[in-house]
């Protein structure tokens, strides 16, 4: 292409983009002062029609809107009203919650709370289907509420850009009458199940990973909470991540489909809400079953014939303590070795544009380095590695007669600087003692070292 | 006696990966039905491949693990006292928590 042509299309790009700001801009303030005019025209009973005579307060444009909820006979307009004059608070806009909270603004549920601290981030995108690439890098309540109004903007969206805490959760959960937990945590869902408790409201209760989803309704009705069901945590080894696991995107988008409904359900007073049940869904074998739990336990220390958990014992309680595993899940940072025993993923670099003589072993399971490696990096996953130690043996033999050193070295990576310790404390162990790791694996070497090297 | 056990929510990883397992367990010498604890054990010596503390606590399933028998909470039939039947399923499966 030409230098004129090149310009030219770089200043339309611009332009293109300075007017879809705008565009969105707009649009927003439209549906914002659309949504204003609605509450005030509701405050003012100026919209219900004088000459008909309903026996509800649904307006036109609601009758209109919901007009196929309206048609069916087991909901009607008896429980869309009540659905109007609800509220609930998904508590994460994440997997869970972005299904949750589409259904739930379209749906006509009158008031819709969402908390969460986190930002939009790219590697979301693939199962947190309300938030759109522009809101990158922004919080996800922001994103999330937008959307939402955008689909209804007679629905009261109220943005809680704050992490749930035992110092904000009774006041937060207090403004709502259904709690639907779409967080990803251990410590939360326990701490959401004891709030619930404490002030009486009923928790749906959504799970997924990898490629199974979980989905109960808790504290209904005389039906059993979390903790009756799991009234000691599990190992912190059991509590997987989706950012280290994985999960297709679909999972999470099903039951958190399958908690909107149940919400749904609760906040109009119809069917049979999933209490005392659990659905468990298993994505590949294409199968859900719904099996019988517990009841109520009368022994639970949060919901029990004798408990006495106060909310100021809630207000002091530690679930991160409680739970050993923080409340906002960090990738965890590792101190297992020595500086010495340590480089960083710039002096590898330096070294390796030295043409200095090394074995670089990479640790990560197979399918991991099949997304991405380093250039001539063996892969020997950690749980192998006493059984494979003649292959490192014969690799840095290999590297010293190919340079003619008396002795190559001998480092290892993995994906953030965790296993890559923990390989580095047995290769010592089993005499290769100037085994050094890379701090922080190939995220750190992304970060300072080759900014297109791909991070997952 | 011909079982149907399944593993769910990661459990499978400690036993090759195999979600479901078609055994027969005979009844320990000397009883005359087998129960939950039983199977448990039998389950811990015949199927897990690693990580046993994994699945077990104790004598018990590890906290954080649903045991379903029929497709009902086992809490409900008497937890490691459940009587087992010809032909039942019973299904382990772990709480998950991601999202």
């Amino acid at each position: 292409m030409e230098p004129n042509g090149h310009d030219e299309a770089s200043r339309i790009l611009h332009e293109l983009q300075s007017l879809k700001a705008t565009k969105s801009d707009i649009d927003r303030r439209i549906s914002a002062l659309e949504s204003q005019l609605r509450h005030l025209n509701l405050q003012n009973g100026t919209v219900p029609n004088p000459i008909t005579a309903a026996h509800h307060d649904l307006t036109p444009e609601m009758i209109h809107r919901y007009s196929r909820h309206l048609l069916l006979p087991s909901f009607g307009v008896k429980a869309q009203s009540n659905l109007i004059n609800s509220s609930i608070l998904v508590v994460g806009a994440g997997g869970l919650g972005s299904p949750a909270l589409l259904y739930l603004a379209a749906c006509g549920a009158g008031r819709l709370g969402i908390v969460d601290h986190d930002v939009v981030e790219l590697n979301n995108m693939h199962r947190q289907v309300i938030h759109t690439e522009v809101f990158i890098g922004q919080p996800k309540v922001k994103s999330a509420a937008t959307t939402c109004r955008s689909i209804n903007s007679s629905v009261q969206i109220v943005e809680h850009h704050e992490a749930l805490r035992t110092s904000n959760a009774l006041e937060i959960f207090n403004q709502y009458d259904v709690i639907v937990d779409a967080t990803d945590n251990a410590p939360s869902r326990y701490m959401i199940s004891d709030c619930c408790v404490l002030l009486g409201k009923p928790l749906v209760s959504g799970a997924a990973l990898g490629l199974e989803g979980q989905l109960t309704v808790y504290n209904y009705n005389g039906g059993p909470c979390y903790r009756c069901l799991f009234p000691t945590p599990p190992p912190t080894a059991a509590c997987q991540r989706c950012a280290d696991s994985g999960v297709l995107g679909v999972v999470p988008g099903i039951i958190g489909c399958l908690q909107a409904l149940e919400a749904i359900k609760i906040a109009s007073a119809v069917g049979e809400p999933l209490s005392g049940r659990m659905l468990l869904f298993d994505a590949l074998a294409a199968r859900i079953r719904i099996v019988k739990i517990r009841g109520r336990s009368p022994q639970c220390e949060a919901c029990g014939e004798n408990a006495t958990f106060t909310q100021q014992q809630f207000r002091e309680f530690d679930y991160e303590k409680f739970t050993q595993s923080p409340l906002t899940p960090s990738p965890l940072k590792l101190e297992l070795l020595q500086s010495d025993s340590r480089i960083s993923s710039k002096e590898y670099h330096d070294r390796v544009a030295n043409g200095e003589a090394h074995v670089l072993v990479d640790v990560r399971p197979a399918h991991h380095f099949k997304i991405v490696s380093l250039p001539k990096s063996l892969n020997i996953p950690l749980p192998s590695l006493e059984a494979r130690l003649p292959e490192i043996s014969s690799a840095l033999k290999e590297e010293e007669e190919r340079n003619g050193s008396s002795s190559a070295k001998l480092y290892v990576i993995c994906r953030r600087g965790n296993d890559s310790q923990r390989a580095v404390q047995n290769l010592h162990k089993l005499g290769f003692t100037s085994a050094r790791d890379i701090v922080g694996g190939l995220e750190s070497w992304a970060h300072d070292v080759d900014s297109n090297f791909p991070t997952y | 006696m011909q079982l149907t056990l399944e593993f769910g929510g990661g459990l499978e990883l400690l036993c090759d990966s195999v979600k479901v397992h078609n055994v027969k367990v005979d009844m320990p010498k000397g009883a005359e039905k087998l129960i939950m604890k039983d199977l448990l054990g039998w389950v811990r010596t015949n199927l897990i491949k690693e990580r046993p503390e994994m699945f077990m606590k104790g004598d018990t399933v590890r906290p954080g693990v649903l045991v379903l028998v029929n497709d009902c909470d086992w809490e409900l039939s008497g937890q490691l006292d459940t009587t087992l039947e010809e032909k039942d399923v019973v299904v382990f499966i772990s709480t998950l928590h991601g999202g």
